[in-house]
C-alpha cells in the first residue's frame, strides 16, 4: 500500500485544464496544450517545494496544523512575496461550479457593504495569553484534576463496553492498572461464552479513597439536597469533573434507586433533581456511559411515562419533567444506540406500544408522545403523523364531551398542544405551501385547524429568522444557510441540544429533608415548578426500524394515582427575568421560555436563575410557552 | 554580495588548509590530488558561465578550515572530509575576482602539506564582510586573537555555493543507455540478493546512493519518462526511512528543476558515506567488474565514499541503527578527534561567615555538610579531570559577585536536592500557556526557576514571573539621577515600583520568535526569530539592547552559554555561529550541516556547541578552533531537541521520528535508544544528578527514563574501535513513567535545582 502511495506522490500534478482557467482569469486566452503541460508541471513542482518548506515552519512553530502563515514564511524564504492579507478563518473557501461542460474551482469574492461592517458591533478581543500552573504528576503519580486529562479516556471506556474482550489481552493484566480490566460485568456475560475456553472476567474493583467517598457523599446531598447554589455547583462538577470514572456505578445506582423510590412517593422535585443528574452525568464529555445504560434507561423512561409523578397531578408541572426526561432518553438514544443494543428501536416501540393502548392515562400518553416526538422529525413522521386524527377524536372527546373529570382535561390539553407543538414544523416541511384548512381537517381531523395555522406560524417564523440570519450575522465569505439562530452569537451557550430547565428556588419550608436520601418523601411540592422549553429537534435521525426481537420493558410504572380534583394552578415564572447571582456554571439552566417576541428572549441570555415570580402573574407564562414553542422548533438545522 | 574584495591577505588560508586536507585525503585513498588538477582544468570554463557567484554567499560559509592559535590542539580532526570539489570552487571564486594571482599559489601549493598555520583570517571568507581584522580584531583583545572562522567540513562548504550548479551536475552528463538503467539496477538487486546473508544487509546499503543518482542521471539527461518509471519500479525497495528524500525527489521531474533545489544539491557535493566491511566490498567488487558495470561503478567511486573496515560484516540491525541521515554515516575518521568532555573546575568560592553560621542557627548539621563540600571541590581541584579542558582553553567570562552569590544559593539548593530514581520520581508542575491559540514556539526558564519566557508565532517575547517577585523596570536616566547613589538599597530603589507586574512583552521582531534563552545571570535574554535576527534583550529595562544579524534567514534556535557572553545560534541557512554578546559579528562560524540547524546546545564545560539539523545528523563543534569533532548519524529525521548530560559525557537527542538517542561524547558512539513516543520530541532535560532523563514531545506527553540505567553499560575495544554497536532493545525497562497533558504538547522541561521538574506547553484546545 505504502508504494502505491508513493506512487501516486511522484505522478500528481495539477491538471492542464487548470493552467487554461488561470490562463484565462487573467486575459491569456489560446494557451498551447504543450505550454499548459509545461506550466502544470512547474506549477506543480514549486508548489511541492513550498509545500515543503512551509512544513518546516509548521515543525518549528510547534504545531501540527499548516497555517497559511507558514505558507507565507516559506515564500518568503524563496524571495517570493507572501499572499498579504490571506487570512482564513474558518475553510477556505473555494467554490465549486460546473456548467458547459467545464468544471470550476474558484474564490467567492463577495461585495461586502462597509456600512454593514460598521455598524455591527466588534466581536469579543481574544483573551491575551496567559500561566497557569498544574501539578501534571505528584511523586509519579498523576492527580486526577480536570487539567490533566481523565484516567480513563473515552475511547478506551467505549471500547471496554462495546467489545469487553478486546481489552482484556493476555498479559495486559499484569499492567496493574485497574482501568483496564474494568470491565461491566452486565456487558461480559454473553460475549464470553463465544470463546471455547472459559475465560473467567477479571472482577471490576470500582475503589474509591477517602477522599472520592467524601466527595461522592458531598456531591449526591448536594444534588438532593436543598441549597440550589449548592446543587448548581455540584451539577457542574458532574458535568465537567474528569475524574468520576471511578464512581459511576455507584452514581448509576443512586439515580435508578432514587427514582424508584421517589415515584412511588410522587416526590416531583427529587424527580428532577435525578435527572439533572443524568443529564450532568451525560453531559461530562469525560464519561462514558454505556455501562450503565440498563440502570439509567429504565429510570428516565418512568420520568417519562409514569402514570402519576407527583401529588397533585392537576396543579403541579409534571409535563416538564416528561419533557426534560424525553430528551435526555433522545439524546441517549443519539449517542449509544448501535444495531447491537438497539435502544432507540426498543424505547420507540415501548412508547408506540403504550400509546396505542386505549386504557392509557393522559400523563402516560403525554409522555410517550413526547418521547416519540424528542427523536426527531423522522419518527414524528412515521408514527405520530399517521395517528394524529384518532388521537384528534380522542382529543375531542374530551374535550367536547361530557366533563369527566379535570384531570383529564388537562392531560388532554397538554397532549393537544404537545402534538401541535412537534408535527407543525414537520408538516411545515412535509406539505407544499398553501395551507388550507378544510384539507387539514380532513386529513388531520380535529386537530386539522389548529395545526394548519401552527403551521403558517411556523413558515413565517422560519422566513423571518432565515432573514434575521442573513442580516446579523456577516460573514464575509458566505452566509451558511444552516446557522442556527443566533442573532445574539451568545444564546447557544449550552450547545444544540440542550434540554434547559428553570426551576424556581423553593420557599423556605420545603426542602427541609436531610440529603442524601432520595426516598424522602417531600413536603407538598407546590412551588417546585420545572418548565423547559424546547429547543431545535435534531435533524439526523435514524428511521426506526421496528423489527427489533424483544421488547424491552424498561420501565417501571409501578405507581399508584391519585387522582384528586384540584384546581389548575400553574405556577410558572416568565423568562427573561433577571439574572440574579451570576455564577458561571449556573447558565447551563438558562432557559429560552420565551416573552413573545421571540428575538428579545434570546438576548437576555444572562439569564441565570430566573427569580420567583408571585404567582398570580404566572398563568400567562405557560401559555406563551405553549405558543411560542412551534416558532423555536423550526429553528432547527435543516 | 559582499565577498567581492577578498584580500590577498587571507589566501594563504586557503592554500595550505587545503593542501593540508589533501594530503591527507591522498594518504587515505590515494591518487585523488591528480584527479583534482584535472577537474579543476576541466570545470572551469563551466564556472566562469555562471554569474550569479556572490548572489548566494549569504548563505557561503567560509570554506577555510582555519585553526586556532595552539598547534597542539589543532589535531586536523576534520581531514578526512576532503572533495576535489572545494578546491574547485575556491579556485573558481579566486577567478572570478580576478585574483590569478592566488590561483596561482593555490595551485603550487595543492600539493604541498602545511601543517601550522597561524592566520586568523578565515573569518572575512566568513562572515563575507571583508577585511574584518581592521575592525573586528584589533579591539577585541585576547579573546579574539583566537577568533577564526572555520569550517571542518570543506566539502560542504561548495555545496552552498551555486556557482558550481553547474560543475557539480554536470558530472551526470556522462550517458549511458538510458534503458540500462533498470537493466543495471535489477542485475544488482538480483546479486545483492544471492549473496550470502551476512554480506547481504551491508550491501543493500548500496542501494539508496544508487538509486538517488542513477535517477538524477536520467533526469539530468532529460530522460524524463525513463526516470519516472525508474523510480516508479525501484522507489518501493528503499528504506522507509528515506522517505521524506523520496519526496523531494519525486517532485524533481525537470533538469531545470535540479538548479536551486538544496537536497540534491547535497546528494550531489557531499559523498554518502557507507561502512563496509572489507570483504563484503570485495564481492561487490568483484561482481561489477565481472559484469563490466562500468556505469555503476562510476557511481560508487564518484560519489559514493566508502569507508572500509575490517572485521565482521554488520548485521542489519546495527546498520539500520546508525543509517539514516542525509549522506550516509559519518567516517569513522570523523569521530576520532579528542572531545575534552570534563567540567570545568568550579571555581572557589568562600561562603560569607555569617551566612554560614546562620544556617547553623537554623539547621544543625547542615554546615558539617556544607564544609566537606567545599573541602570536595577544593581536592577536585588539585587533581583535574583529565577529560576536562584547561581552565582558560577558551576565555571565560570573569565571575561577578552577584555570579558568586548565585552559586552560592545554588549549593545551597542542592543539598536539599531530592536525589531521584526509578523508585523516587520527580513531581512534575506544568505551567499551561492559555489563550496562545498556537502560537507558542519556544520556551526558556531560568536555571533557577524564577522566570520562564515564551516566544510567539505573533513576533512577541513575553516574560512572566513565576515567584511572587514582580517584574520591575529601572527607572528613566532622569529619576536614576536623583537617587542617593550612597545608600545601602541602592540596587533596590533602582526599580520603579510603578513598573510592577507579573509579566512584560518585549516587542521587536518581525516574525515567529522560534528560539529563546535566558542569561545564566538572569540580566539578558536572547531571542531568535524567522525575521532573521537574535535579539538581546535586557531583563533590567525590558528592551532591546543588541540586534544580531548574519544569518540572512529563518534562526530556529539560540542558546546562551552556561557560563555566559557566548551564545550560538543556527538557523535555515545551515551555518551555527557562535557570537559574543559585545560583538555585533560572530566569531565563530560551524559549516557543514546539509540542511537547516534546527537546534543548538552548548556543553556544559562551554568549550563546545552541539547542533542537530534536518540532515538527521548531530555534529559537535569545538569552539575554540571551529572543527567539527563529532558526527552522529542513527535519527530518521530532523532533530529537534538535545541535552547534555549534566556531567558532560553523554548527548540525548531527540528527532521527529519520536526516538530518542544517547550518545557517548567521549567514544563518540551510539549508547542507547529509547522508543516510545509517537510524536516530535520538543524538550529533553536530564535530572541535575543525570539520574533521570525526561522527554516532552507533541504526543502530549511528559516521559520519564531512567538514565543511570541506559549508560550503565560496557563498551568493550572492539565496539569502540568500530564503532559497531549493538543496541539491546530495553525502551521499556527504561521507562519509568509517561504522563499525558490535556491536549498541550510539551515544548519545555526543566529540573529545578531541587530536582522538581517543571514542564511547558501551549495548551490547544
Amino acid at each position: 500500500m505504502a508504494e502505491e502511495r508513493r506512487q501516486k506522490q511522484c505522478s500528481v500534478t495539477l491538471p492542464t485544464e487548470s493552467m487554461k482557467a488561470i490562463a484565462e482569469s487573467i486575459g491569456v486566452g489560446q494557451l498551447q496544450e504543450e505550454s499548459c503541460t509545461a506550466l502544470s508541471e512547474e506549477v506543480s513542482y514549486r508548489i511541492k517545494e513550498i509545500a515543503q518548506d512551509a512544513l518546516k515552519f509548521m515543525h518549528h512553530g510547534k504545531r501540527r496544523k499548516l497555517t497559511t502563515s507558514d505558507i507565507d514564511n516559506a515564500l518568503k524564504l524563496k524571495n517570493v512575496e507572501p499572499l498579504y492579507g490571506f487570512q482564513s478563518q474558518e475553510f477556505i473557501p473555494f467554490r465549486f461550479a460546473s456548467g458547459g461542460g467545464r468544471e470550476l474551482h474558484f474564490y467567492e469574492e463577495k461585495e461586502v457593504d462597509l456600512s454593514d461592517i460598521i455598524n455591527t458591533p466588534l466581536p469579543r478581543v481574544p483573551l491575551d495569553v496567559s500561566l497557569k500552573a498544574h501539578w501534571l504528576s505528584i511523586d509519579g503519580t498523576q492527580p486526577s484534576i480536570p487539567e490533566n486529562p481523565p484516567p480513563v479516556p473515552k475511547e478506551q471506556q467505549k471500547v471496554e463496553s462495546t467489545e469487553p474482550l478486546k481489552v482484556v489481552k493476555p498479559g495486559q493484566e499484569e499492567d496493574g492498572s485497574i482501568q483496564a480490566k474494568g470491565q461491566g460485568a452486565a456487558q461480559s456475560d454473553g460475549k464470553g461464552k463465544d470463546k471455547g475456553l472459559i475465560r473467567l472476567k477479571p472482577r471490576s474493583t470500582h475503589e474509591l479513597s477517602v477522599e472520592q467517598q467524601l466527595y461522592y457523599k458531598e456531591i449526591t446531598e448536594a444534588c438532593v439536597g436543598s441549597c440550589e447554589a449548592k446543587r448548581a455547583e455540584a451539577l457542574q462538577s458532574i458535568a465537567t469533573d474528569p475524574g468520576l470514572y471511578q464512581m459511576l456505578p455507584r452514581f448509576s445506582t443512586f439515580i435508578s434507586e432514587g427514582v424508584r423510590v421517589n415515584v412511588v412517593q410522587n416526590n416531583l422535585a427529587l424527580l428532577i433533581y435525578l435527572m439533572r443528574m443524568v443529564k450532568a452525568l451525560m453531559d461530562n464529555p469525560t464519561l462514558y456511559l454505556e455501562k450503565y445504560l440498563h440502570e439509567l434507561i429504565p429510570a428516565v423512561v418512568t420520568c417519562i411515562v409514569s402514570k402519576q409523578l407527583c401529588l397533585r397531578p392537576d396543579v403541579d408541572n409534571h409535563w416538564a419533567l416528561r419533557d426534560f426526561a424525553a430528551r435526555l432518553m433522545a439524546q441517549s438514544c443519539k449517542t449509544f444506540s448501535t444495531t447491537t443494543n438497539n435502544i432507540q428501536s426498543r424505547i420507540t416501540k415501548t412508547f408506540t406500544k403504550s400509546w396505542l393502548d386505549d386504557k392509557t392515562q393522559w400523563t402516560t400518553r403525554y409522555g410517550c408522545i413526547a418521547g416519540l416526538a424528542e427523536l426527531g422529525p423522522d419518527v414524528i413522521k412515521t408514527l405520530i403523523l399517521p395517528r394524529l386524527t384518532v388521537e384528534g377524536a380522542r382529543i375531542k372527546a374530551v374535550m367536547e364531551g361530557p366533563v369527566i373529570s379535570n384531570i383529564d382535561k388537562i392531560g388532554a390539553d397538554h397532549v393537544q398542544s404537545l402534538l401541535l407543538k412537534h408535527c407543525a414544523s414537520v408538516i411545515a416541511k412535509l406539505r407544499p405551501q398553501p395551507d388550507v384548512v378544510d384539507q387539514y381537517r380532513t386529513d388531520y381531523g380535529y386537530l386539522g385547524p389548529m395545526l394548519c395555522s401552527h403551521v403558517m406560524k411556523a413558515r413565517t417564523q422560519a422566513a423571518l429568522q432565515a432573514q434575521q440570519v442573513n442580516r446579523t450575522t456577516l460573514t464575509i465569505t458566505q452566509p451558511r444557510p444552516t446557522l442556527t439562530v443566533s442573532q445574539s452569537g451568545l444564546s447557544g451557550s449550552t450547545g444544540p441540544r440542550t434540554p434547559s430547565i428553570i426551576k424556581v428556588p423553593s420557599s423556605l419550608a420545603l426542602m427541609s429533608q436531610r440529603p442524601g436520601t432520595p426516598s424522602q418523601p417531600s413536603p407538598p411540592a407546590t412551588k417546585y415548578i420545572v418548565m423547559a422549553t424546547s429547543s431545535g429537534a435534531a435533524s439526523t435521525q435514524q428511521v426506526i426500524t421496528l423489527s427489533s426481537s424483544q421488547s424491552a420493558s424498561p420501565v417501571t410504572t409501578s405507581v399508584h394515582s391519585a387522582t384528586s380534583a384540584l384546581q389548575p394552578l400553574v405556577k410558572l415564572d416568565s423568562g427573561g427575568s433577571t439574572g440574579l447571582t451570576a455564577s458561571r456554571p449556573l447558565q447551563k439552566y438558562i432557559v429560552v421560555s420565551l416573552p413573545p417576541s421571540a428575538s428579545s428572549s434570546l438576548e437576555p441570555k444572562s439569564t441565570v436563575i430566573p427569580t420567583p415570580i408571585p404567582s398570580a402573574s404566572l398563568d400567562g407564562g405557560l401559555k406563551l410557552e405553549r405558543s411560542d414553542s412551534p416558532g423555536v422548533r423550526t429553528q432547527s438545522p435543516h | 554580495m559582499r565577498c567581492h574584495d577578498f584580500p590577498k591577505l587571507e589566501l594563504p588560508v586557503f592554500s595550505s588548509a587545503h593542501a593540508h586536507f589533501i594530503c591527507k585525503m591522498a594518504a587515505v585513498q590515494g591518487g585523488l590530488v591528480d584527479a583534482v588538477e584535472e577537474k579543476t582544468i576541466k570545470s572551469e570554463p563551466v564556472a566562469d558561465a555562471t554569474a550569479n557567484n556572490s548572489a548566494n554567499d549569504a548563505r557561503a560559509p567560509s570554506s577555510s578550515p582555519g585553526s586556532g592559535v595552539s598547534p597542539g590542539v589543532n589535531k586536523p580532526a576534520a581531514g578526512a572530509a576532503e572533495d576535489q570539489q572545494t578546491l574547485l570552487a575556491v579556485l573558481q571564486f579566486l577567478r572570478k575576482n580576478n585574483l590569478s594571482e592566488s590561483v596561482e599559489i593555490l595551485r603550487r601549493e595543492a600539493g604541498l602539506p602545511e601543517d601550522s598555520l597561524d592566520q586568523k583570517g578565515g573569518d572575512s571568507t566568513g562572515t563575507g564582510l571583508g577585511g574584518p581584522e581592521a575592525d573586528g580584531r584589533t579591539d577585541a583583545g585576547s579573546l579574539l586573537s583566537r577568533v577564526t572562522v572555520s569550517s571542518s567540513a570543506p566539502s560542504k562548504a561548495v555545496a552552498e555555493d551555486q556557482p558550481d550548479v553547474n560543475v557539480v551536475l554536470s558530472a551526470y552528463s556522462q550517458q549511458g543507455d538510458p534503458a540500462l538503467y533498470e537493466v543495471y539496477y535489477s542485475g544488482l538487486k538480483k546479486f545483492i540478493e544471492t549473496v550470502l546473508d551476512c554480506h547481504r544487509a551491508e550491501l543493500s546499503q548500496v542501494f539508496y546512493p544508487l538509486f538517488v543518482h542513477m535517477y538524477l542521471e536520467l533526469v539530468y539527461n532529460n530522460h524524463e519518462n525513463k526516470a519516472k518509471a525508474f523510480f516508479e519500479k525501484f522507489s518501493g525497495d528503499q528504506e522507509c526511512y528515506y522517505q521524506d528524500d523520496l519526496r523531494v525527489l519525486c517532485s524533481l521531474t525537470k533538469k531545470e528543476h535540479m538548479r536551486g533545489n538544496e537536497t540534491l544539491l547535497d546528494f550531489r557535493t557531499s559523498k554518502f558515506v557507507l561502512r563496509i566491511s572489507r570483504d563484503s566490498y570485495q564481492l561487490l567488487k568483484r561482481h561489477l567488474q565481472e559484469r563490466q558495470n562500468n556505469q555503476i561503478w562510476n557511481i560508487i567511486q564518484e560519489h559514493l565514499y566508502i569507508d572500509i573496515f575490517d572485521g565482521m560484516p554488520r548485521s542489519k540491525g546495527q546498520i539500520d541503527a546508525m543509517s539514516g541521515s542525509l549522506a550516509g554515516e559519518a567516517k569513522r575518521e570523523a569521530n576520532k578527534a579528542k572531545v575534552y568532555y570534563g567540567l570545568l573546575k568550579e571555581p572557589e568560592i568562600e561562603l560569607p561567615l555569617d551566612d554560614e553560621d546562620e544556617e547553623a542557627e537554623n539547621e544543625e548539621g547542615k554546615p558539617k555538610k556544607k564544609k566537606p563540600k567545599k573541602d570536595n571541590m577544593g581536592s577536585k581541584s588539585k587533581k583535574q579531570d583529565p577529560n576536562a579542558p584547561s581552565q582558560t582553553r577558551i576565555p571565560l567570562p570573569e565571575l561577578k559577585d552577584s555570579d558568586k552569590l548565585d552559586k552560592i544559593m545554588n549549593m545551597k539548593e542542592a543539598t536539599k536536592r531530592i536525589r531521584l530514581g526509578p523508585d523516587n520520581l520527580p513531581s512534575i508542575c506544568f505551567y499551561s500557556f492559555l489563550n496562545a491559540y498556537q502560537g507558542l514556539t519556544a520556551v526558556d526558564l531560568t536555571d533557577d526557576s524564577s522566570l520562564i519566557a515564551g516566544g510567539f508565532a505573533d513576533s512577541t517575547v513575553r516574560v512572566w514571573s513565576v515567584t511572587p517577585k514582580k517584574l520591575r523596570k529601572v527607572k528613566s536616566a532622569a529619576d536614576l539621577n536623583m537617587i542617593d547613589k550612597e545608600s545601602d538599597d541602592v540596587l533596590e530603589r533602582i526599580m520603579d515600583e510603578k513598573t510592577a507586574s507579573e509579566s512584560k512583552i518585549l516587542y521587536g521582531h518581525s516574525g515567529p520568535v522560534y528560539g529563546i534563552s535566558f542569561s545564566p545571570d538572569r540580566n539578558y535574554l536572547l531571542s531568535s526569530s524567522e525575521d532573521g535576527t537574535i535579539r538581546l534583550w535586557s531583563l533590567q529595562t525590558f528592551t532591546c539592547l543588541v540586534g544580531y544579524k548574519g544569518h540572512n534567514y529563518p534562526v530556529w534556535d539560540t542558546q546562551f552559554s552556561p557560563h555566559g557572553y557566548y551564545f550560538v545560534s543556527g538557523g535555515h541557512d545551515r551555518v551555527a555561529r557562535l557570537w559574543a554578546t559585545d560583538h555585533y559579528q560572530p566569531l565563530r562560524m560551524f559549516s557543514g550541516h546539509l540542511a537547516d540547524i534546527t537546534c543548538t546546545r552548548f556543553h556544559p564545560n562551554s568549550n563546545y556547541v552541539v547542533t542537530g539539523s534536518s540532515d538527521r545528523t548531530i555534529r559537535l563543534w569545538d569552539v575554540l578552533n571551529g572543527n567539527c569533532v563529532r558526527i552522529f548519524t542513527g535519527h530518521k529525521g530532523p532533530i529537534h531537541a538535545l541535552a547534555f548530560s549534566p556531567n558532560g559525557k553523554f548527548l540525548a537527542s531527540g528527532a521527529t521520528d519520536g526516538r530518542v538517542l544517547l550518545w557517548d561524547i567521549g567514544h563518540g558512539l551510539m549508547v542507547g535508544e529509547l522508543k516510545g513516543h509517537t510524536d516530535t520530541i520538543y524538550s529533553l532535560r536530564f535530572s541535575r544528578d543525570s539520574e533521570i532523563l525526561a522527554s516532552g514531545s507533541m504526543d502530549n506527553t511528559v516521559r520519564l527514563w531512567d538514565a543511570t540505567k541506559a549508560f550503565d553499560l560496557e563498551t568493550d575495544d572492539f565496539t569502540a574501535a568500530t564503532g559497531h554497536i549493538h543496541l539491546q532493545d530495553n525502551s521499556q525497562e527504561l521507562l519509568l513513567g509517561s504522563y499525558m497533558t490535556k491536549s498541550t504538547p510539551v515544548i519545555h522541561l526543566h529540573f529545578t535545582r531541587r530536582n522538581l521538574l517543571l514542564a511547558a506547553g501551549g495548551y490547544n484546545p
